[in-house]
């Protein structure tokens, strides 16, 4: 299924509510993005072969950095959902022809993001929450992913 | 046979001890039917699964969701034998339910969450990696005797 109809799989609700939390969220972006991403590689090992070039020890200045620029990209991408595809046009070039991170590893962070969400926001992380934004991070990797081939 | 450290097994034992059987079955099981609709195919005589609240109401979803997590406690205490624990649950799910084994991996996930959001800080990423470890395997058990 093309990004673009993944996008479209969203009800306006839903995107509003992504919209929202991601907004919330910004304020604490890197705590966010390093949380998840040290999520990653504790269960995960083989991700951390994606960053061989990086000190991703635990508040190390990389990884909050790192964990910043992602929160920001998909919290930018979060605003305007069904533009997808032109906000992450860059993001998809960068991924595509220089970084050509196997797409399966999107999949492992986005499960790994869902879980720093709910650390984050407890009870809020509601069930309707949680699936809009499954489908949110779907999309969100489809497109990256999707000048690959 | 998985391998466990010390260090996995007591986190795993840690968090069951901890967790409220009766409200995070419940919860996990109705968040799975919720964020993956198509598991609801398996549910057809649980009534009213028409939309989120429905679901998170209904009697026959919180039964169940306690009983698959009191199951979960039986691996937790035989946690070096898990393929025998599991073996009639396996043929269980197999032969009569004829459910699809990717779906455990879907309600593994949500119990993953459900434990996250009520744990806060204190699942890190460490005992979020144990805590999958443990679900992996039981995972695998409960598909074992499919053919």
């Amino acid at each position: 299924m093309g990004p673009a109809r993944q996008a479209a799989m969203l009800s306006k609700k839903e995107k509003e509510l992504i919209a929202d939390i991601w907004e919330s969220l910004t304020p604490v972006a890197e705590d966010i993005g390093a949380d998840a991403l040290l999520r990653m590689f504790a269960s995960y090992p083989g991700t951390k072969t994606y960053f061989s070039h990086l000190d991703i020890s635990p508040r190390s200045a990389h990884l909050l950095s790192h964990g910043k620029k992602i929160v920001l990209a998909i919290a930018e991408g979060a605003q305007d959902i069904g533009q997808l595809t032109v906000t992450l046009a860059p993001l998809q070039t960068l991924h595509a022809y220089q970084l050509r991170i196997d797409p399966t590893n999107f999949k492992l962070f986005s499960h790994c993001m869902l879980v720093a969400l709910a650390c984050h926001m407890g009870e809020d992380f509601t069930p309707v929450a949680h699936a809009a934004m499954d489908k949110y991070l779907s999309a969100f990797a489809a497109v990256l992913s999707e000048k690959y081939r | 046979m998985v391998e466990w450290t010390e260090c996995e097994r007591a986190t795993i034992k840690d968090i069951f001890a901890k967790l409220d059987y009766d409200s995070v079955g419940p919860a996990a099981l109705s968040r799975c039917l919720i964020v993956y609709p198509w598991t609801q195919r398996y549910f057809s005589k649980f009534g009213n699964l028409y939309n989120a609240a429905a679901i998170m109401g209904n009697p026959n979803v919180a039964k169940h969701g306690k009983i698959i997590l009191h199951d979960l406690e039986r691996g937790v205490k035989n946690m070096d034998n898990l393929k025998e624990t599991y073996a009639d649950l396996s043929v269980l799910h197999s032969e009569t339910l004829h459910v699809d084994p990717d779906n455990f991996k879907l309600i593994s996930d949500c119990l993953t969450i459900v434990v996250a959001s009520r744990m806060g800080k204190a699942f890190t990423g460490e005992v979020q990696a144990a805590f999958q470890k443990f679900l992996a395997a039981v995972v695998s058990a409960l598909g074992r005797q499919y053919h």
